[in-house]
């Protein structure tokens, strides 16, 4: 492989910066998910629904299971974060907002190389996933 | 003498795959599936799910599909939650799949940044709309999502058993629109020992096909691998390599905008995710392993036939028929 032929299938610093932040992030939240997962099953924390009122509904559409557990829908579970069940949503929250965190990281790069089009491009995917993530679509009430 | 081709790699992973078809975990599932298995401790369903969902990670991995694909269909089919939660779940196994592949991807340049951005951006934003059109349709009758999904599932099979990709398709010229986005680069090819140069055309078309992704991926909760492969490989003319790359990290993307939405509605309940998302992710980092050794090219068709099934699962419980319990 010739020098040029090298530099041109490096990939970009951008790239780099995504990948490194993507392999940290991806696997803290696995052991995010793991750690609260057994604290909710070894009971250390007390969970706001009963196990055996999830597995009698979870047949149920999501309406009537959010109604027969008690249990909120967008955001309202971190005021639910004491109770086994609802502290596993941290590690679901963190591995769906790492996308979110690499596009800003992404934008930065794009901005001070004056690429425009693709920091609209960024700018424009953050705002979609932050509405997403805002819970102000679709998470209609039960 | 035991003649070495009974114990080859891919006839083993196949008798694997028959034994997982008529398994007791499968049988069991079924069985208890349909009566929702009151009777269970309440760690028995988490369990089977992670084994369950282990093994789906070997064979998504040697069969080349995403663990979404295979998840939704099968766990609806066979297990007792409903299609809400399986979509959710579904969606949130894709992501942690595709964001686990992401970085290695990027690294070796085979994951084009500039090539995901402005499709990922239209995916994603046609995901929400999707996954909100799903959840509309399964709160007025689940029964239209199963019969979608089963149509949907059984169209992917069709899609992954005829579709003839191009390892290096000819570019001549580059359009407009890809050239003002900069779609081209350049990836070092292992095999051929040669750096391999790119571009794309019928970028339009290619950035259309997204919309209608988007919205599949969001109102089953499928991932789309199966569809964002084909678009950029034969119609933006992108190199396979890319785009089966590209397409992973694409999918990182386009699952975390429906996956909020389905999580804020609260259609992901921990006791089910968790056990499949790790199950799969470990079964994931296995399965890679076995395909350094394996044959995976009857794994691929038992699969597909498998996934041909839980279509039509899909279809009699979406349609009543009860024609396959």
């Amino acid at each position: 492989m010739t020098t040029k032929d090298e530099q041109a299938t490096k990939p970009s610093q951008n790239q780099i910066v995504y990948a490194n932040m993507l392999v940290v992030g991806v696997w803290v939240s696995i052991f995010i998910m793991m750690v609260t997962y057994f604290i909710y099953l070894a009971n250390i924390l007390p969970a706001h629904a009963d196990i055996s009122i999830i597995t009698q509904n979870w047949d149920k559409g999501v309406n009537e299971f959010l109604h027969a557990t008690n249990s909120p829908h967008g955001w309202g579970w971190v005021g639910l974060l004491a109770k086994g069940d609802f502290l596993n949503y941290i590690g679901f929250a963190f591995l769906a907002l790492m996308t979110i965190i690499c596009y800003i990281v992404l934008l930065k790069g794009f901005i001070s190389q004056k690429d425009w089009t693709y920091a609209v491009i960024a700018f424009l995917e953050i705002a979609v996933l932050s509405v997403a993530a805002s819970g102000l679509l679709g998470s209609g009430g039960h | 003498m035991v003649n070495s081709r009974v114990w080859s790699p891919g006839m083993l992973f196949g008798s694997m795959i028959a034994f997982f078809l008529t398994s007791p975990v499968i049988a069991f599932a079924t069985e208890l599936g349909a009566t929702g298995g009151p009777d269970k401790p309440w760690w028995f369903w988490p369990i089977i799910l992670f084994i369950f969902c282990f093994i789906l990670g070997i064979l998504a991995v040697m069969a080349g599909v995403g663990g979404g694909v295979l998840y939704v269909p099968l766990v609806s089919g066979f297990f007792p939650f409903h299609i809400d939660f399986v979509r959710g779940v579904g969606l949130m196994v894709a992501l942690a799949g595709a964001l686990a592949a992401g970085p290695g991807l990027l690294r070796r340049n085979l994951a084009s940044l500039r090539l995901s951005l402005p499709v990922a951006l239209i995916a994603s934003t046609f995901s929400i709309f999707g996954a909100m059109l799903g959840l509309y349709l399964s709160s007025l009758n689940p029964d239209i999502i199963q019969t979608c999904l089963g149509a949907t599932i059984i169209a992917i099979t069709m899609l992954l058993l005829f579709s003839k990709n191009t390892e290096k398709p000819v570019v001549t010229n580059q359009d407009a629109i890809g050239m003002a986005f900069g779609l081209r680069g350049t990836y070092w090819d292992d095999g051929a020992g040669e750096s391999v140069k790119w571009k794309t055309h019928r970028t339009l078309a290619g950035m259309f096909m997204f919309v209608i992704i988007g919205i599949v991926a969001g109102m089953f909760g499928l991932g789309a691998g199966w569809a964002n492969v084909p678009v950029l490989n034969l119609l933006m003319g992108a190199p396979l390599k890319v785009s089966v790359a590209t397409s992973k990290f694409l999918l990182s993307i386009t699952d975390t905008s429906a996956a909020w939405i389905y999580m804020n509605r609260g259609c992901v309940i921990p006791l089910i995710a968790i056990p499949s998302i790790v199950g799969l992710m470990l079964g994931s980092l296995v399965g890679v392993r076995i395909l350094a050794v394996a044959k995976p090219k009857m794994i691929r068709y038992m699969v597909i036939g498998v996934l041909f099934f839980a279509g039509l699962k899909a279809l009699d419980k979406g349609l009543g028929l009860g024609l396959l319990g």
